[in-house]
Order: C-alpha cells, then sequence, then structure tokens
C-alpha cells in the first residue's frame, strides 16, 4: 500500500519538492524564531488556501493540456457580484448561489470555446478573462463595494469563509476555510483519481487522439475541468470578499499565474498527461510559506518578487533536468523498471548507465 | 574515379529487433534516373535515408563522388549534394518562395536581410529550370506542384548532384506530371542523379533509365530499364513464396454481420461498399495512400462521413463519433500506436481500462472499481502475453510489439462485433506478429467479424480469407486469399485513374 504511494506517476517531484518545503520552513524559523508559531501556522495556512483553491482548479485544466488564464478575473467576479448582492440586500446565501451560477457560466463558455471551437487556450481564456474583469468591473458601477454586512446579517457566512474555526488549540484555530480547503481537496482528487471523469482527463492531456479514438468525449471532458477551474475559483472569490468583508474590483489579479505556479511546482506539466493534486498542494505551500517567511523576514515587497520568481523558475527547472535523463538522480532506481519486454528508450537506457 | 557518382555497398541497417536492411547494394550515375522499386516495407525509403543522412547505417561503405564518407548527417548529406524531395514537402508555408530557398543560409548585408538580391537569386534560380513561379509569392498560396518545383529549385540551389524524389507524382494530376517530367528530364541534361521512387509503375517507362528492385529488405536485382518487361519488374518485386508463418484456421463462413454501403468521406474513401461475415477475416490491401486508413476511421466515426451507410447485424447504425462505434459494437486499433493508439504518459493500466470505462465504472459519479479493472488488465496481460514488469510502467517503455499487444488488448477486453486491425504488425518482429494473426484467428472463430488493413501483401494473403483491395480511396478489386496472386493484388492495387492516358496513346 505504502509502497504503492510512493511509486505512483510523479511522484518523484512531489517528494523533491516536499524536501524543499521543509528546508524552507526551517529556513524560515531560524530567521525568526516565531514563524512556526501556533498563531502564524495558523495565519500561514490560511494564506496558502487561495493559492491552493485556484491551484487545484489550474491543475485540472493543465492535466488536459491547456490552461486558464480567467482564474483570477473570476476570482475577482465572484468577489465583486456576491459582495454587490449582499449590499444590495440579498440573502448571504442567495449571493452565493447566484455567483456559482456566473462563474460555472464562465467555466463553462471556456471549454466550449477551447474545445468546441477549437481556439487556442491561450487566446480563448485571455478573452474570458478581460470580459470577466470587466464584469467584475461594472458589477458595482465601478466602484469597489462597502461592508457587505451593513443591509443582511453576513455574519455567517463571514465565519465561515474568513473568520470562524471549529476549535483551537492554544492560538492555533483551525478555521472552517481550511476544512472547506481540505473537503474540496479530498473531492477533487477523488474524481482526479478514482473516477471515470478523472481517467479522460489524463488521457486527454496525454494523447488527444488516442483519447478520441477510445471512445472519450473530449469535448465534454476539456468543459468539465474548466468549469473545475470556474468552480475553484469562485470559492476563492467568496474567500476574499469574506476576508476583507467588501468586494474589491482587482481581487484575485495575477491569480491565475499563482495557480500555474502552484500546480507546476507540485510537478503538473503544462504539457498535459502528467501530475498531481498532492504536488498542487506542496506547489501552493511553497508558495504562501515563500510569501508569509520573507514578510515575516522583513524582506522588502520587490526583494520578495524577485526571489519567490527565481525560486519559480529554478523548481520546474530542476524537474525538467531531472525528467531529460541528463542528469542522474535518485528517482531513476524506481522510475526505470528493468523492461523486460524488448529494448527500452535510448534517454532510460542513458539513465540506467548512469546509476551505480 | 568510376562512373558512378553514388555507390552503396553491402549496406546493413537493423533496427531494434529488425532488420530493415540487409547487404544491400546500390549505384547511380551522372545524368540518369534511376527508379528504386519494391513494395511496401522493401527497405526503399531505409536506403535513401541512409544516403541522405536520416539514418547511421549498422554497417556497409557508401561512396559519393568516389569519396568513401563516413558516418552521414542531414548537413553533410547537404554539403555532398545530395538532396532529397520528400513525399510531403518540407516548407514554410507562411514565407515565401525565395524566404524558403534561402532558409538558414540568408543574405544579408551589413546584418540586415537583403530581400532584394535573394529574390534576384531565386528568380535566377528559378529561371534557369524554365520554372514559371515568382520569388515573391508565398509559397501557401501555390499548389503543390508547384510547391515541389520550388523544393527542387531549393535543392538544386544547393548545388545538388544527387536528387532523391520519393513518390513525387502522388499528389499531382496528369498535366502537372507532364510539366515535373520536363523538368526531370532537364535536370538529367544537366548532369544530375535521380533517384526516383514510386508505386506507379506506368510512369517509369516516360522517364527512368535504370531500375533496382528491393524486396524484404534485400536487394534483388537492377538493369536497364529497357531490358525488363513490366511483368518481370512485378514478380522482382513480390516474387516470393509465402512461407508457412501464416497461421490460417478454416471457418465455416456464417451470417453477415457487418455491411458498409457506399460510404464517402473526403477524397480518399469514394463509394466504398464491402461486406464481412462471421468466421473470416477480411483483409483491405492497397499500396500507402490507397485511402484503407481512411476508409477505416471513416466506419469507426473519426472522420466525417459524407454519405453511405453501416449496418451492423442487420440494423442501420448512427455513427457520429468512436463512442458510438464502441457502444454498437464496433472496434478500431489504429495504425500509428503512437499518434492514435496509447496515452504514452500514462501507465499500461490506464491504457487498457480508457476504452472499457463504462463497463467498469459504478453509475454513481462514475467511480472506477479498482478490482474489476485490475481482473481486466490481468486478464489481458495473460491473454496476450504481454511483456511487462508490472501493469503501472508506462505504456512508453515497453517494445513495439508490446505496445502494439496493448493496443489490440485494450479492445479486446470488451465484447465486440467487430474488430478492425488497422496495420497491426507494423514495425514488430515475427514473433509477436504471428502472435496478433493467432488473435485474429481466435476472433474468427467466435465468429466476431474481423477487418484487417495491411500493407504487406504476403500477410494480408495469409491470413485474411477475402480481401478487398483499394486504390485512391476506391475499390478495385475483391479476390479470396486462396485463389489470388500477389501480381493479381498488386495490378488491382495500381488501377489508379489513369492520369497521362494522353501519353500513352
Amino acid at each position: 500500500m505504502l509502497k504503492r504511494f510512493f511509486t505512483r506517476r510523479g511522484m518523484g517531484q512531489v517528494i523533491t519538492v516536499t524536501v524543499g518545503l521543509v528546508i524552507l520552513c526551517v529556513v524560515f524559523s531560524f530567521m525568526n524564531g516565531n514563524f512556526l508559531s501556533p498563531m502564524n501556522t495558523s495565519n500561514l495556512l490560511r494564506q496558502i488556501v487561495p493559492f491552493l483553491i485556484v491551484g487545484i482548479g489550474q491543475s485540472y485544466v493543465l492535466i488536459t493540456g491547456n490552461i486558464d488564464l480567467s482564474i483570477g478575473s473570476v476570482l475577482g467576479m465572484s468577489c465583486m457580484i456576491s459582495a454587490t448582492l449582499m449590499t444590495k440586500g440579498i440573502n448571504p446565501w442567495v449571493a452565493v448561489l447566484i455567483t456559482f451560477v456566473c462563474c460555472i457560466a464562465v467555466g463553462f463558455i471556456n471549454g466550449e470555446l477551447v474545445a468546441r471551437c477549437k481556439l487556442p487556450p491561450f487566446i480563448a481564456t485571455l478573452g474570458t478573462m478581460t470580459v470577466a474583469r470587466g464584469i467584475a468591473q461594472i458589477a458595482n458601477g465601478n466602484y469597489n463595494t462597502g461592508d457587505i454586512g451593513t443591509k443582511v446579517n453576513a455574519d455567517l457566512f463571514r465565519d465561515i469563509f474568513y473568520r470562524g474555526s471549529l476549535f483551537s488549540i492554544g492560538k492555533f484555530s483551525f478555521y472552517h476555510i481550511i476544512w472547506i480547503t481540505i473537503l474540496l481537496w479530498v473531492v477533487f482528487n477523488f474524481i482526479l483519481n478514482k473516477t471515470k471523469l478523472g481517467r479522460h482527463i489524463y488521457a486527454v492531456g496525454s494523447n488527444v487522439e488516442a483519447a478520441k479514438l477510445s471512445g472519450v468525449n473530449v469535448i465534454s471532458t476539456t468543459t468539465k475541468a474548466y468549469i473545475v477551474a470556474a468552480i475553484c475559483a469562485c470559492i476563492a472569490g467568496l474567500y476574499t470578499c469574506a476576508t476583507t468583508g467588501n468586494g474589491t474590483m482587482d481581487a484575485g489579479n495575477t491569480y491565475e499565474l499563482y495557480a500555474v505556479a502552484a500546480s507546476v511546482i507540485g510537478g503538473v506539466s503544462t504539457l498535459g498527461g502528467q501530475g498531481l493534486l498532492l504536488g498542487t498542494v506542496i506547489g501552493a505551500a511553497i508558495w504562501g510559506v515563500l510569501q508569509n517567511g520573507l514578510q515575516f523576514a522583513g524582506a522588502p515587497v520587490a526583494l520578495r518578487n524577485i526571489i519567490i520568481g527565481i525560486i519559480v523558475v529554478l523548481a520546474v527547472l530542476m524537474d525538467v533536468v531531472v525528467r531529460s535523463g541528463k542528469f542522474s538522480f535518485k528517482r531513476n532506481k524506481k522510475a526505470a523498471p528493468p523492461p523486460t519486454g524488448g529494448p527500452a528508450s535510448g534517454g532510460q537506457a542513458s539513465k540506467q548507465s548512469h546509476t551505480p | 574515379m568510376s562512373e558512378y557518382i553514388v555507390e552503396m555497398e553491402h549496406i546493413v541497417k537493423e533496427f531494434p529487433g529488425v532488420k530493415a536492411l540487409d547487404d544491400v547494394s546500390f549505384n547511380l550515375k551522372a545524368g540518369e534516373v534511376m527508379a528504386l522499386l519494391g513494395e511496401n516495407g522493401a527497405g526503399k525509403s531505409t536506403l535513401v535515408k541512409i544516403l541522405s543522412g536520416v539514418y547511421t547505417r549498422t554497417s556497409g561503405t557508401v561512396t559519393v563522388f568516389g569519396q568513401p564518407v563516413g558516418d552521414v548527417t542531414p548537413k553533410k548529406a547537404q554539403e555532398m549534394g545530395v538532396s532529397i524531395i520528400h513525399q510531403e514537402l518540407n516548407m514554410c508555408q507562411h514565407l515565401t518562395v525565395a524566404e524558403n530557398i534561402f532558409l538558414g543560409r540568408e543574405v544579408t548585408k551589413s546584418g540586415v536581410l537583403s530581400e532584394r538580391e535573394m529574390n534576384r537569386r531565386a528568380a535566377e534560380i528559378l529561371g534557369k529550370l524554365n520554372i514559371d513561379i515568382k520569388p515573391t509569392e508565398v509559397v501557401g498560396n501555390l499548389a503543390v506542384s508547384k510547391q515541389q518545383m520550388v523544393e527542387i529549385a531549393k535543392a538544386l540551389s544547393f548545388n545538388a548532384k544527387v536528387l532523391i524524389m520519393d513518390e513525387p507524382t502522388s499528389a499531382l494530376t496528369s498535366k502537372e506530371i507532364d510539366d515535373l517530367f520536363k523538368l526531370i528530364r532537364q535536370i538529367k541534361a544537366d548532369g544530375c542523379g535521380i533517384v526516383y521512387i514510386s508505386h506507379r509503375l506506368e510512369e517509369l517507362q516516360h522517364i527512368v533509365d535504370r531500375v533496382t528492385i528491393m524486396r524484404d529488405g534485400k536487394y534483388i536485382t537492377s538493369g536497364n530499364f529497357a531490358d525488363f518487361t513490366m511483368d518481370q519488374i512485378i514478380a522482382n518485386m513480390v516474387g516470393r513464396e509465402i512461407k508457412e508463418k501464416f497461421p490460417h484456421v478454416e471457418c465455416e463462413k456464417g451470417r453477415e454481420i457487418l455491411s458498409i454501403e457506399h460510404l464517402n468521406a473526403g477524397r480518399m474513401v469514394r463509394d466504398v461498399s464491402f461486406k464481412v461475415y462471421e468466421g473470416e477475416i477480411v483483409g483491405i490491401a492497397g499500396l500507402m495512400g490507397a485511402g484503407r486508413t481512411e476508409t477505416t476511421r471513416a466506419i469507426f466515426g473519426v472522420d466525417k462521413k459524407e454519405s453511405g451507410e453501416v449496418v451492423l447485424d442487420g440494423k442501420k447504425t448512427h455513427i457520429r463519433r468512436p463512442a458510438d462505434a464502441i457502444k454498437a459494437g464496433i472496434v478500431l486499433a489504429p495504425e500509428d500506436r503512437k499518434k492514435d493508439g496509447l496515452c504514452t504518459k500514462l501507465s499500461i493500466r490506464e491504457n487498457i481500462a480508457l476504452p472499457n470505462l463504462d463497463i467498469l465504472c459504478r453509475k454513481w459519479f462514475g467511480v472506477v472499481r479498482r478490482k474489476q479493472e485490475r481482473d481486466m488488465v490481468d486478464k489481458a496481460v495473460k491473454d496476450l502475453t504481454i511483456k511487462l514488469p508490472n501493469a503501472e510502467v508506462d505504456a512508453n517503455s515497453l517494445s513495439g510489439g508490446n505496445q502494439q499487444k496493448v493496443v489490440v488488448g485494450k479492445w479486446l477486453a470488451r465484447n465486440s462485433r467487430v474488430v478492425i486491425f488497422d496495420e497491426p504488425t507494423r514495425g514488430i518482429d515475427v514473433a509477436a506478429k504471428v502472435e496478433i494473426y493467432h488473435l485474429m484467428n481466435q476472433l474468427k472463430e467466435q465468429g466476431i467479424g474481423v477487418v484487417f488493413v495491411s500493407s504487406e501483401m504476403p500477410e494480408v494473403m495469409g491470413v485474411a480469407d477475402r480481401i478487398i483491395v483499394m486504390c485512391d480511396g476506391k475499390i478495385t478489386g475483391e479476390v479470396y486469399a486462396k485463389e489470388t496472386s500477389q501480381e493479381e493484388i498488386l495490378e488491382y492495387a495500381t488501377r489508379f485513374d489513369s492520369k497521362i492516358e494522353s501519353k500513352i496513346s
């Protein structure tokens, strides 16, 4: 059982980045003893949450071999629509429902444009990204909204999506949103690994032609992946709204790229067909730890950006180098089982010869 | 210096598990057109790819202009004056004629591209060949025949002395072929040697001086074209007895399972009709580009059908996409396993389960039932004796033969009425081939309709009961395997709508 877990495809990169994450945590707690304090840890987790949620959505789309640039804008749209509705006196839960419908519509349009109309995903979602941002701005007549709690009782909404916690151990609080995120991850991980839809997503990303010839409905599979991305962006938007207590028009700006970073650091291939949601968790955690840790260490914003950018590129570069087989690495031992049936590819043969 | 500009002697080329060329010799004089003939898979392409540096030979010597050459790279071949014009042209469609001709060696003046100079020189080259194309024309806007001429011009602008043409006329009309032949004669007069590969034997008399015939990766004979009759050429191309490596099972021919009626899909599938009965294997033979793969794809619903019916067990079946075909009970093991057959990044288990997830999943949320899945995979691996370390390895890591078995295995795991095999034995070793034949025979015995597309004539004659021959998107003949000869099939397979009638009369 445990062996199967560790030898899963793509697990190599996950293990590598987990080691990286641990090292980062150790370094930051040396720099500041309070880094792993209960209070900061629970804050840190809450900081990771939005990256992870959008990362899950982006991973789905990346595994089908596409990309979704509209995630950040859909996040903003979700934030603005829900906030606007609440300030207009609409019951928070009705507002949440309407927000979901709007966001899912964007995901559906993305999928149709990419899969049915065969637009390049970069272009199609660039378009919907701009439109969704426009909708976010229009929602409250080009203004951020006021406090969502003025006309309706938004306390429960804010509790669930931000403030509330199930229980606390000392200063460490298990916020509701952390549970929601865990639940979300469990559900989407289950779908990706245990269901027909999940298989189809991997198959489409690995080889569209072969998937089609195996009877996979490529259009509906791709569309569903985009809808998952939109649902995730929507939830992250609600979280943002609950956090600040009002709607901000530029909420989620550039989050689509954070989502790509979280996925890719965790080993999801931008070429499709490869990746584990477990990796996305680690990827999002690295992203959050870097933000939080550098802030804690007192690094100015500009320096933070530079360091984070470099680390992202290094993480992916390392994966590329390892995968290309030019570089002997621990992973080979399990990545290349002795092929009994005929000749192995050249790359593998050379890898094996490097292994002592 | 010998009279030959190219001499290749005792060339051997081995691919993992397959000997593609076995002691082949070939030579070419300046100012002649040498036809290189042979069936599909005879090794013609491999031979010219060695000459043009795409493949490296395993052993043998190559001499060009009297100089022995070692390992050839494409770049070195170009420097030696060897150029190849592929069947699929290699042009940048969005660039102009002149830009294509000077691609990679652009003329610059102090670092800036000199369009005018390149256009002038391109016009000069084209003019010398009497090709009437403007250097500023965008290549993508030209007809295929014109693009081909640009490619020839490009080759000659490298001072090519040896020009290899692989099936140059397959996409041309009769007028265009005339123009091409005129051009070839002119190049020949300028002292170039031309290697001409074509399946259209009727063309040869207009252009060819000598022939070299290959078969099964071996050199068979060569000589002046005038010394051969057409029958002798065909006999040399196919002339081998079928060895007993094709297991054949006799079965009672049962009722009709599948009937394809007047199927049309694009240029390569024109009014195709045939029937498949229980207890028989229907072979589809033909040369490359005869429309066989296109026919199977249209039946399976991958490509759009323009018209025609698919009747399965007496019922009209509407197949709009592969899922419809699979549901109805028609499955296709496609030709190109890397491109169409396998998700190479996924495991064997996932590949075999992929088309069968409808059977393997619970109704509830489509959750995959792991146990059934594992049982299915284990059974497929055992039945087909697929050799693998475990079912979790990437499909990529298997050998060609085992990959092919996975492609076949994923379809046999479900009950189907008709199984279409498109070139199931391409690029796999003899032992694996025989296993695939046995499998087809088993299906036949179970009363499942088997359609078997193959380019290898002995194979299709040995395994199939009835053979449909296609040429140029149409069915040109139907024969019983027992009563036919390779000559007869080849004759049907080359029955093109005659493009050069005017010249013969």
